[in-house]
């Protein structure tokens, strides 16, 4: 570590692989000092300008706004709001075509200038070393600033890394031709930058802050170092000027000799890069309180009157930019966003100028040729002796073209930078990038798609699974609770039938009994010997207890079968309990015969008792009707055998209002659906009437 | 006697190692992925039953019992080739000469015109409408898998399938397009 920052501050680079060497183009647009536009007639301010989501609108179509006023407030993560460029009035907040190369209309708000320039009232921060980190946080967030190096992500979110931060690198290396918004920037504002540098070093506190300059820069490089003397935690290095050194990949390998993990961060390897105007941006923020609002941008070219640098407002239109350097088109005159290597070229010059927009290039024929039609490969392999990032561009063109995206996954096109080397040296011409970038859609698109698929999967799996609930609960509506009533009585009888059964004298009583038995029929038998007479009594009761013996042994075993199989609980009392029920039905019947040869008025009885023989039966029947065969039919036998027929009878009757309500719920249920066909029928006629 | 020795040793060796293999497949076993999950990943799970089986997972378990692998409209090209990588069978076009590339189209319920019927909700696979009887329905888009099969039952037509909205993150360059030159 020590050796690293002692190589670094010697100035030692540490070149990366590839790289091109496109012309420089930059004293174009170095001439001149950077100039302040007139106010333009309207500016159109995008609700998005950087990574992440929207914002939440502040204001509305109408409102009066000042200078510097918030015109949105961050809702969600990642959002950075954004601020009126000027004093003026909100004309419309619409659809608007936006700064990229599809120009698929973006939520805007369009601001009429009053020219009077009225700022609201800021809160400058004289000396940001009193605020905590979090106050300095919120200032950066609340003034919306974004990465204005080109891909704008917001600066709160990274200056509030959570991993340890060992070195800060200010990427003013500024490498793709034409471009020198940054150049100059440092030029004229260098003590800004250095001050927005310390603000960022209080924030992530980092061991070293590298200054990265193209060597192609001198000025700048001269006007930083003077700025940072005072600072020896500054170094300004002094980089080889060759494309792309202002990856933040690339750089970071090129000041740091470390490599960012494919799919890792900078952050992951304790390095953090800034663009010099985010930092200008941050210095303005906190100490003169002023928002997100202008920056400079190159307007060049060759078909460009006076190319040089401008202060312009965000939200000011290409068109008046393009004017106001004096702009005479060629036929077929392209206008390109950003660098000839990076940038893209505008559908129409009717949009406005963003956060990330560092250069309008507009380029004769003869300097930015269109690109020819596209030929085939001829596997020169130039693009990957140029690719920064060591992939295989030709590699990847084949599977883009053939769709092939695992393989695309599998040589780490994600890791590639899209900066357009490969494309640069192709002698085939063929838009190596604009593969790329299609291919890299397709994949997210494939994968948001997975996601949604999965989702959906367990939505309808879901769904299902209610379905079903709801048809068991619809099903189960009317014979739940009798069905709950059942079961508590099946078990208490069960347990009885259990009880009963345990509560009979054991094996060994029986035993002892029967031994006691036999021993008392021979003493007897001893004693009557001396009689000389036979008696059949002695061995009738010897019968009677090897009878006894035999049923309870027949008793005992069938329980020790019951007590393992509680499954066979159930049936075994079903069979004890028809078997009761026989018993006492025998012995009602002998007892009806009784009555019969005893009282033959007793005429009621025999009613009462077919009474209740039928409504026996009936109870019997209304069970084998439920879907739990086994239980029903012990309760019908058991109530047969242990209820009284009145309670049979009040059984029957109970089931015959049953039917008596599903028939009036069925009923009910007519009715409904007959008023819901009829309302159904009027509505559709009405729907057809309209 | 040496052949014995080399036998013996041979034999042991054989042995040991066919017991620290056998140990192995039964310690380390790897529980794969059922044949019906894997088909069942590929498909795009909208639901839609163009298939002519009640959802995703059904055709699924179809496959896996030797059904045609080109029954799903939505899945498109991708799908049919993806399934033959893994059946191992030949792709083949799409039944019923559906497109190869299936547009993205999800639900819009025309809200003034909806009287509530909830017949769609009941249609949805996915639970993506919501509503009350009587109450404007709507189309949650996150959800919807643009299946067709809430159209149907509409008694009063207001329900259309959009195609997916291009976004700046959905948009991609053309580079098919046959480049416009003039030919003097």
């Amino acid at each position: 570590m020590e050796k690293l920052i002692a190589q670094i501050k010697q100035g030692k680079v540490w070149p990366f692989p590839g790289g091109i060497h496109p012309p420089g183009q930059k004293t174009i647009s170095t001439a001149q000092a950077i100039t302040r536009l007139p106010l333009p007639d309207k500016l159109v301010v995008p609700l998005k300008q950087h990574i992440g989501a929207n914002g939440k609108l502040l204001v509305e179509k109408g409102q009066q706004v000042l200078k510097g006023q918030a015109l949105t407030k961050p809702v969600a993560n990642w959002s950075v709001p954004i601020h009126a460029p000027t004093s003026g009035v909100i004309t419309d907040i619409c659809q608007m075509p936006s700064a990229h190369p599809s120009a698929l209309p973006e939520l805007s708000v369009i601001i009429e200038p009053d020219g009077q320039d009225n700022w609201c009232t800021l809160t400058p921060v004289p000396s940001p070393n009193l605020l905590s980190h979090d106050q300095l946080i919120d200032i950066i967030h609340d003034r919306g600033i974004a990465g204005m190096g080109g891909a704008g992500f917001p600066t709160y979110i990274k200056a509030d890394s959570r991993k340890a931060i060992e070195y800060l690198i200010v990427n003013a290396v500024e490498c793709e031709p034409y471009i020198t918004a940054d150049d100059m920037l440092m030029r004229e504002h260098a003590n800004g930058i250095v001050a927005g540098i310390e603000i960022m070093q209080q924030l992530l506190t980092p061991t070293l802050t590298i200054v990265g300059i193209e060597d192609n820069k001198p000025e700048a490089i001269a006007a930083m170092q003077a700025a940072a003397e005072h600072n020896d935690k500054i170094i300004i290095q002094t980089v080889p000027t060759i494309y792309p050194s202002g990856g933040e990949k690339q750089l970071i390998k090129l000041l740091t000799n470390k490599e960012v993990p494919s799919g890792g961060i900078p952050a992951d390897i304790g390095v953090l890069v800034q663009n010099v105007g985010t930092l200008f941006a941050v210095n303005q923020a906190v100490f003169e309180g002023k928002p997100l609002i202008e920056r400079v941008i190159t307007v060049t070219g060759n078909t460009i009157h006076k190319p040089g640098n401008v202060w312009a407002l965000l939200g000011t239109e290409i068109k008046h930019l393009l004017d106001c350097q004096g702009f005479s088109p060629v036929p077929q005159q392209r206008v390109v966003m950003g660098g000839p290597m990076m940038g893209f070229t505008l559908p129409t010059v009717r949009i406005g100028v963003v956060k990330t927009t560092n250069c309008i290039l507009a380029p004769d024929h003869n300097e930015l040729a269109e690109p020819g039609p596209e030929k085939a490969c001829i596997r020169c392999s130039a693009c990957a002796d140029a690719c920064p990032a060591s992939l295989l561009p030709q590699q990847l063109q084949w599977f883009a073209k053939s769709k092939e995206y695992d393989k695309l996954k599998e040589h780490n096109l994600f890791d590639c930078i899209e900066c357009g080397a490969c494309a640069y040296v192709c002698p085939s011409e063929i838009p190596l990038v604009q593969y790329y970038r299609v291919a890299k859609v397709e994949i997210k698109e494939q994968q948001a798609e997975q996601v949604k698929a999965e989702r959906a999967k367990e939505r309808f799996e879901l769904r299902k699974l209610r379905l079903e609930r709801e048809q068991e609960a619809r099903q189960n509506r009317h014979k739940r609770k009798p069905a709950t009533e059942k079961s508590a009585d099946e078990k208490q009888k069960i347990a009885d039938a259990l009880a009963r059964v345990k509560n009979k004298p054991a094996k060994d009583d029986d035993k002892s009994a029967v031994a006691a038995a036999i021993a008392r029929a021979k003493a007897k038998k001893q004693q009557q010997d001396t009689t000389l007479e036979p008696d059949n009594s002695e061995v009738a009761l010897e019968r009677a207890a090897r009878k006894e013996q035999a049923r309870k042994y027949k008793e005992q075993k069938a329980a020790s079968d019951d007590a393992p199989a509680q499954q066979d609980d159930k049936k075994s009392a079903v069979a004890a309990a028809i078997a009761r029920a026989k018993a006492k039905k025998a012995a009602q019947a002998a007892e009806l015969e009784n009555d019969n040869s005893e009282n033959e008025t007793a005429a009621s009885t025999p009613a009462d008792d077919k009474k209740a023989a039928v409504a026996a039966a009936i109870a019997r029947a209304k069970a084998k009707k439920a879907a739990q065969a086994e239980q029903a039919a012990s309760v019908a036998s058991d109530d047969s055998q242990s209820k009284s027929a009145s309670t049979a009878i009040n059984e029957t009757v109970n089931a015959e209002d049953k039917p008596e309500q599903t028939a009036q719920d069925k009923k009910k249920a007519a009715i409904a659906a007959a008023i819901a066909r009829a309302k159904a029928k009027k509505l559709q006629q009405e729907g057809s009437d309209k | 006697m040496t052949l014995f020795y080399a036998l013996i040793a041979l034999g042991s060796l054989a042995l040991i190692f066919g017991l620290i293999l056998g140990f192995a497949a039964v310690r380390f076993r790897v529980q794969s992925n059922p044949i019906v999950e894997q088909i069942d990943t590929i498909l795009p799970q909208t639901q839609c039953g163009q298939c002519g089986y009640p959802g995703c997972r059904p055709y699924a378990e179809a496959i896996a019992n030797g059904d045609e692998i080109n029954k799903c409209p939505p899945g498109g090209e991708a799908t049919v080739k993806k399934l033959a990588d893994l059946m191992g069978v030949e792709a083949k076009p799409l039944a019923g000469g559906e497109q190869a590339e299936p547009i993205k189209t999800v639900a819009y319920i025309r809200e003034d015109e909806c009287i509530g019927c909830t017949k769609c909700i009941q249609a949805c696979p996915v639970d993506a409408i919501v509503g009350a009887t009587r109450q404007m329905h709507t189309v949650l888009i996150d959800e919807c898998t643009g299946c067709d099969l809430c159209v149907e039952p509409c008694p009063v037509d207001c329900i259309d399938m959009l195609p997916v909205e291009t976004t700046k993150q959905t948009w991609k360059w053309q580079l098919d397009a046959i480049p416009v030159t003039q030919i003097d």
